[in-house]
Order: structure tokens, then C-alpha cells, then sequence
């Protein structure tokens, strides 16, 4: 056998009587935690910002062009807030971009406005949510009670939607009319528009509502393991309708947002925003198959493609070499994320390492 | 090393270690086989019984030691070596290609063709005569592996291993993905096997196994040998279990006192039917008592306690908890109503393994702890370090992933659970599989006391001992029927397998 005294480092994979996790360096757990995650998200945010302030200069680098970086960001945020959510919970929501659409013009029929006009501008927000909750509410019941797969239930809803939002509008463009609606949604408060500070506050009512919330522990746990939800007696097909209904909601919100930034209702509002939004989740950290949901890197995410496109316009670069950019950046993200947070439990999760030793 | 009278070894390892980065996973283990035997390694999880196989597969190297092969020493540089030897593997997960049919899972990797081109034919009539060597006949080559069931696709893996004239087959596990059923058929199969002259290394811990198929034993005990080639019937099971553990096991099931008859009654289930499953049944649970279902696997037992806590819908029939009659179906009404069920998955239906110890042992109570849905993380960990320390689990850190604990540590989650939450019914369904035979007392010992207190407890186990050592009462069942209700102390586990098959042949 000497021939055989190969010394290969192999990874201690069969480690016998050592069921605990290896025993980290401070700085791997650091890593690893959520502080970490979102620690990688920032610097790769300062990068863009350091491209954007060696490449642009003082066009970039000033408190007008942050608020354009934000104000992009704002819409797209309050839809990923949602989406954040439902992907925590194990789910995926693909019709958020075309609910919202569907939400703006709805909002901004003439028969809305009519109304509004003679009541309030609040109506057609209202209108605007309404809509949005019972997109959600459709797929939540379907998903939950009807047992169809999130991923087809929800695509069905992407469909249709636009093609209701299509029919509706007559594939026209419906200007909004109601000066009180553009007023408040033009204001600013302390010199910031109030569509970031929509997004502000939706960011931190999710931050909490995940974090801090019996709401959020349910979304976690139900991720992290349906059937062991189930079983502890949490009820979780009414869990997940409401999962669905946040989503449809943020949708709205979003909605109106949209109608404040380009006083009109259309049908192809938020074209491929739901792609955008799991972009941005996922980049965040929030895990695809659940059980870890991270608010923070959402925003983060949010924030690095809405700058990423602000240095590229900046610089008059083709929105394709943009785009070609973006999918750079989820993959390395994704890849980064595995290497440094996912690291410890994936591994041990593969057959024949874990259950062999058994 | 072995004596004068016995055959050659076809198999010897001497001396053999392993190290991995940081971890000796091997450290001198020692282990005969000879033709035509069954030869068990027995050793609690994490020994190295593992790590052995895949030495002994050509998977790892080993650092020292010497391994022979009918007597002359050989050298594993790589899995296909071993199979040239004639040593075949069969893994615990089976090495099968659901969407290939029979005979193309059994040539996998040396196929039956010309110049690429695949002699279906031939190779499922080669496939045939080897399913019929092995007693499955009635298995067609051309069947798509992916329908058959697990006991069926370790026959194709065995076959797989006769195709290419196999000397020695090491089988990890085999029993743990069948029923009690499909064991007995395993057993019939090694035992075709070996009457071929084909040795088997059956590794496993469950000692009523060894004590059914084992011709010698073989234990590990961290990395080595404490044992090497013990006769079956020769060892005493505390000599094994001593073996394996280093300790004396005695006492292994604390009896508790009587249930007093004038106990309340707390769990009345009347008439519970699930159409499909189980017929009528009637039973009750006092304060105190320890229930025990006996029955082998298929005999329904899980789905009678999914039922009752309402996992699974019942047809009809009524359930009632202190009086109150649960909603059918509904969990959270048994939840409510004070039941707690620790499922007979762990690992998939009982625990979110990435998360904190103290979120799994809140999961059913952390609404309690909130006030006005904001959860009180602080009052959920203090609660889990009372029950940490009254349950003595570890390590007693609330904040540790419950994928990093062992599988007697992750039980007792699941039981700081259900008394977190206080409940007088606790249903547990395999309270110890996947536990050390160490711990398992520990377990035992656990699950005494907490009827002891007073709470109302059913324990279904595939092992019919367990369940008549830890209950008050048994219900025997079989294919979803009550055959008899009777104390624990009149029946033996004879008493039980004659009552069901008794039942089964009437």
C-alpha cells in the first residue's frame, strides 16, 4: 500500500463525530451574516459610484443626479419590496410589471377621473391599490387553494393582465387630468420628491414587517420549510394568499408612483419589471428557493442597477452594452453569494456526504 | 488472524487510517470477510463506517494499512479498480438512473454494444437471467427505473453489481429506505447471494437486522475496530451496544408507574376513518399514559396519527381533546386544542434546519410571544435555554442552525417545542430514528418523564421493541385495522408479528 500514502487535502466532507458546522474565522461569520451580504453589496455600490464619479465627474457626482439615481430607483424598489416577500416565503411573482401596468390604467380611466375630480385625487390611488390587491388575491387563491405552481399561476396573471390592461385602454395612452393627483405627486418634502420618499418608507414598513413581525417570521418559516409550518400549526395556504396580496399591493403602490412620474395611464407600464425585480431581490441575497429574505440587499440591489444605468447614461454608452452589463452583475453576484453565504449548510446538504456518515 | 479451520479471507484490511483536512476519520480498522458470508459493520454515526466503504470502493485512498484481495495485497487508485476486482458497492443512495430503463441501469457504464452502437436485445435477455438469479423474475428490463419502488431499485442496483461478476457487494444501508416488507425480500435476496459464494459487507446500526442476516460482526468505534468478526449468535445485544458505544446500556426503557385508573381521560378518538387507509378506530389516551402503536411499515400507522392531529383529512369519525372536538383536517385546531405532533421526517417535515435553534423551538409559539405581531425574540430565547437546559440539549446555544445539531438533539427541538407550548397530547411519530443507540435512552428517558407530568402521549415506531418497552398500552395494527388492544407487558414482539400475520393471512 505505500504507493498508496497519497496526501491529498480533501475537504473534511465525512468529518466523524463533528456534527457542528466547522468553526468559522471571525471574519468568515462576519461574511457570512447578514451584515456581511449586504457589506459586498455596498462596496460594489461605492464601485459604481467611484466609475461613475472618475467618468463623469461632477455631472455625477452631485445631489440633483443622486436624487435621478433614486428617483429611478423608487419604482422598481416598491415592486421588489413586494416581490422580496413572496420569494422569501419559497414563492416567485412574475406579474407584478403588468399588474402594475394594469393598475395605472384602470386608475386613469376617465370614469376614475370623473369621480376623482368630483371627490378627491385620493380615489384613484385608491382605485390604483384595489387593483393590485385583487391581482394578488386572484393569485394567492389559485396558488394556495387551487394548488397550481406560483411560477405558472403567476405567469398566467402576466398575461392576462396585460391583455386586460390592453383591452381596456384601447391600447391608448390616458393623460391624467386631475391637478391635485400631480400636485402631491410632484411634491417634494425637505427637497426630496415624494416618489423616494414613498420608497423610503415602503423599504423600512417591509425592513420591519419581515424582521420584526409574526407576519415575517410565518414568510420565513414557510420558506425555510412549508411542511414543518404546516405541521407546527401555522396556517399557511391563507399565509401565502396574503404573500400574493403584498405583492399585488406593492404593485399598486407602484402604480401610482408611475402615474405621478409620467401623468399617464398605459398598458405597457412595467414591461419586464417583474425580471427587474428578481433581479434586484436576488442579487440582494434573498434566497430563490426561500427561507432567507434580506430587505436591505433588495434596496441594495435596487440601488446598483439604477446607477449602473445612470453612469451608462451619463456616459452615452448603448443601453444594450447596459444591459450586457446587468447580467454580468447577477451572475457574479450569485456566483459571490455562493462562495461566501450559502457556503456552510449547501455543502452538507449534498447526498452520500452527510447521510453516508449515517 | 483468523483461524486455522476457516477459509481464506477473500477480503482482509489491516491497519487502515484515513485523515481528511483536520478530521482522522480512520484510525486503524481492521475487518476479515469471507467468501460467501454476510458480514456486518456496525458503528454509531460519524465511526467511519463511510469513510471505510469508500476506501474499500476506490473512492478515497487510505493514508496507511494494507489491504488484500484473496491474499494478495491490492491497491484502489480509482472506483473502477474495485469493480474490476470484483468488489461492488451499493450506496444508500442508490446509484440508479430514474429515466433509464432496467437492463440499461444493470449495463451502465459497460454497455453491451458494437462500435457505439447498443445490442437492446442482448442486454435485456443478460438482464433477465440476472433478475432471475437474484429471485425478481417478475422485473421486466424494459421497465423505466424511475416507476419502481426503492426495495425494487436496489435489486436493479445488485443486479447491476452480478452483471459484472462480483465477488463481494457492500451494502450501506440497505433497509433504511424499506419497509418491513420489502426487508424480509432483502434478506431473501442476500441470502441468494451468498448462497452463490458472493460475501456481502451489510453495514448498518440496527442490531435486530444483524441479529436476522449477519453470519459475523464487525464494529467501529471513532475510526476503530472494537470488534472483528464476532459470531451473530454468540454476541449478546448489550455487548454490541457496549461495542459500539463504549458504555453500558442498561435500563435501556424506564418502566413509569401505573396509570391510575381514575386518570382523565385527555385524547378520545371515536370511529376516525380515512377512506383508502384505515377503518374505524376507536381509542383513548389518559393523563399520563403512554400509548404505543405496534405494527409494521404499511400498516398505517403514521397515517392514523396524521389524522388525528388532522395532517390528513378524516373521512368521519370525531376526534376530541379535553372535551373539545377538533375541526377534520384542520392542524391548527389540534395545535389549539393542545396536541403536538413530532413527525416521523425530522429533518423535512419537523425542522427549518437553517434556522436558529430557538425559532425551531418557537415555531408554534412565537404569536404567543408577540405582542401585537411584534415578536419578542428575547422572551422566545429565554424560553429556549429553560427548555435547553431541562432537556439537557446541545450544544445549549438558542442561536445554533438546527441543521448543525445531532438527530437525538434535533428530536428534543421538537419536544422543547411541544412543551413550550404546553401541549397535554404529544403524538410522536420514530422518536429515535436516526438517534444514537447512545442517546436513544437519553430519548426514552425524556418521553417517560413527560407522561410522568402528566401529558398524553402515542409512540409509533418501526422498531415493535421500542414500542413495547416505552408504552403502557399497545394497539397491534396491521393494514389500517385494530387487531387487539392490550398492555405492554403481555405481549412480546413474537406476540406481535404472530397477531399480524394472523391478520394478514385471514
Amino acid at each position: 500500500m505505500s504507493e498508496q500514502n497519497t496526501k491529498v487535502a480533501e475537504p473534511p466532507t465525512n468529518a466523524p463525530a463533528d456534527h457542528r458546522a466547522p468553526k468559522a474565522s471571525p471574519l468568515q461569520g462576519f461574511l457570512k451574516g447578514s451584515a456581511g451580504r449586504s457589506l459586498g453589496l455596498v462596496i460594489a455600490l461605492a464601485l459604481l459610484f467611484v466609475v461613475g464619479a472618475v467618468t463623469s465627474g461632477d455631472r455625477f457626482l452631485n445631489f440633483e443626479n443622486l436624487l435621478t439615481i433614486f428617483r429611478y430607483a423608487s419604482i422598481i424598489g416598491v415592486i421588489s419590496i413586494g416581490v422580496t416577500f413572496v420569494i422569501t416565503a419559497g414563492g416567485i411573482d412574475l406579474s407584478v410589471g403588468s399588474v402594475m401596468g394594469l393598475t395605472t390604467v384602470i386608475a386613469s380611466l376617465t370614469s376614475v377621473q370623473l369621480a376623482a375630480a368630483q371627490s378627491s385625487w385620493v380615489l384613484m390611488v385608491l382605485v390604483a391599490l384595489a387593483v393590485g390587491v385583487i391581482a394578488g388575491l386572484i393569485n394567492g387563491l389559485v396558488i394556495a387553494y387551487g394548488n397550481v405552481v406560483a411560477f405558472i399561476a403567476t405567469l398566467a396573471m402576466l398575461v392576462g393582465a396585460r391583455g386586460l390592461a390592453e383591452l381596456i385602454s384601447g391600447r391608448s395612452t390616458q393623460i391624467v387630468t386631475n391637478r391635485d393627483f400631480l400636485r402631491v405627486m410632484r411634491a417634494e418634502v425637505l427637497g426630496v420628491p415624494l416618489l423616494i420618499w414613498i420608497f423610503v418608507i415602503v423599504a423600512i414598513a417591509g425592513w420591519f414587517l419581515l424582521n420584526r413581525t409574526t407576519f415575517g417570521r410565518r414568510t420565513i418559516a414557510i420558506g425555510g420549510n412549508l411542511e414543518a409550518a404546516r405541521l407546527a400549526g401555522i396556517k399557511v395556504k391563507r399565509h401565502l394568499v396574503y404573500l400574493y396580496v403584498l405583492a399585488g399591493l406593492a404593485a399598486g403602490i407602484a402604480g401610482v408612483m408611475m402615474l405621478g412620474r409620467t401623468t399617464a395611464g398605459t398598458s405597457t407600464h412595467g414591461l419586464l419589471y417583474e425580471l427587474d425585480a428578481i433581479a434586484a431581490v436576488v442579487v440582494g441575497g434573498t434566497l430563490l428557493i426561500g427561507g432567507r429574505g434580506t430587505i436591505m440587499g433588495t434596496v441594495l440591489g435596487v440601488l446598483i442597477f439604477s446607477t449602473l444605468t445612470n453612469v451608462f447614461t451619463q456616459n452615452n454608452l448603448d443601453t444594450s452594452v447596459q444591459a450586457l452589463a446587468k447580467g454580468l452583475i447577477i451572475v457574479v453576484a450569485v456566483l459571490l453569494q455562493q462562495r461566501f453565504a450559502a457556503r456552510g449548510p449547501r455543502k452538507r446538504e449534498k447526498p452520500g456526504l452527510q447521510k453516508a456518515a449515517a | 488472524m483468523f483461524e486455522e479451520d476457516q477459509p481464506r479471507p477473500l477480503l482482509e484490511v489491516r491497519g487502515l487510517t484515513k485523515g481528511f483536512a483536520g478530521v482522522q476519520a480512520l484510525k486503524g480498522v481492521d475487518l476479515q470477510v469471507l467468501p460467501g458470508e454476510v458480514h456486518c459493520v456496525m458503528g454509531q454515526n460519524g465511526a467511519g463506517k463511510s469513510t471505510l466503504i469508500k476506501t474499500l470502493s476506490g473512492v478515497h485512498q487510505p493514508d496507511s494499512g494494507e489491504i488484500r484481495w484473496e491474499g494478495k495485497p491490492i491497491t484502489l487508485p480509482r472506483p473502477t479498480a474495485a469493480l474490476d476486482l470484483g468488489i461492488a458497492t451499493m450506496y444508500q443512495e442508490l446509484d440508479v438512473v430514474d429515466g433509464l430503463s432496467v437492463a440499461e441501469n444493470i449495463f451502465l457504464g459497460h454497455e453491451r454494444a458494437t462500435g457505439g452502437v447498443l445490442h437492446v436485445k442482448k442486454a435485456n435477455a443478460i438482464a433477465r437471467t440476472l433478475l432471475k438469479r437474484l429471485g425478481h423474475g417478475n422485473l421486466s428490463p424494459s421497465t423505466e427505473v424511475g416507476t419502481l419502488s426503492a426495495a425494487n431499485k436496489q435489486i436493479v442496483s445488485m443486479a447491476r453489481a452480478l452483471s459484472r461478476d462480483t465477488k463481494l457487494i457492500i451494502m450501506d444501508e440497505p433497509s433504511a429506505i424499506l419497509d418491513s416488507g420489502e426487508v424480509s425480500n432483502l434478506f431473501r435476496v442476500v441470502r441468494e447471494l451468498t448462497a452463490q459464494g458472493i460475501a456481502v459487507v451489510y453495514i448498518s446500526h440496527r442490531l435486530e437486522e444483524i441479529r436476522q442476516i449477519g453470519d459475523r460482526i464487525s464494529v467501529i468505534k471513532d475510526g476503530r475496530s472494537t470488534a472483528n468478526g464476532l459470531s451473530v449468535t454468540d454476541t449478546p445485544r448489550p455487548e454490541l451496544i457496549r461495542l459500539m458505544t463504549g458504555r453500558d446500556v442498561e435500563n435501556v426503557f424506564p418502566k413509569g408507574k401505573p396509570v391510575p385508573s381514575d386518570a382523565p381521560v385527555v385524547l378520545d378518538v371515536n370511529n376516525l376513518e380515512l377512506l383508502g387507509h384505515f377503518d374505524k378506530i376507536s381509542f383513548t389516551v389518559r393523563a399520563g399514559e403512554i400509548l404505543g402503536f405496534a405494527g409494521l411499515v404499511g400498516s398505517k400507522r403514521s397515517e392514523i396519527l396524521e389524522t388525528v392531529y388532522g395532517a390528513r383529512k378524516a373521512s368521519s369519525g370525531r376526534v376530541t381533546v379535553n372535551g373539545k372536538v377538533l375541526r377534520p383536517g384542520s392542524v391548527t385546531s389540534a395545535v389549539n386544542a393542545g396536541i403536538g405532533l413530532s413527525p416521523e421526517e425530522r429533518k423535512s417535515q419537523g425542522l427549518i434546519l437553517d434556522e436558529p435553534i430557538f425559532k425551531n423551538v418557537t415555531l408554534s409559539t412565537f404569536e404567543r410571544f408577540a405582542r401585537a405581531g411584534h415578536l419578542n425574540e428575547a422572551a422566545e430565547r429565554d424560553a429556549t435555554r429553560e427548555q435547553i437546559a431541562a432537556l439537557e440539549l446541545r450544544p445549549a446555544d438558542p442561536d445554533r442552525p438546527a441543521r448543525t445539531l445531532s438527530g437525538g438533539n434535533q428530536q428534543k427541538i421538537l419536544l422543547a417545542r411541544w412543551l413550550v407550548h404546553g401541549t397535554s397530547v404529544l403524538l410522536l411519530d420514530e422518536p429515535t430514528r436516526g438517534v444514537d443507540v447512545g442517546a436513544r435512552s437519553e430519548i426514552y428517558a425524556l418521553i417517560r418523564k413527560l407522561a410522568a407530568a402528566g401529558t398524553a402521549i402515542i409512540v409509533v415506531s418501526s422498531e415493535i421493541e421500542e414500542v413495547l418497552g416505552l408504552a403502557d398500552n399497545v394497539l397491534v395494527i396491521d393494514d389500517g385495522k385494530v387487531l387487539t388492544q392490550t398492555k405492554a407487558s403481555d405481549i412480546d414482539e413474537h406476540g406481535v408479528l404472530d397477531l399480524v400475520m394472523k391478520g394478514s393471512a385471514a
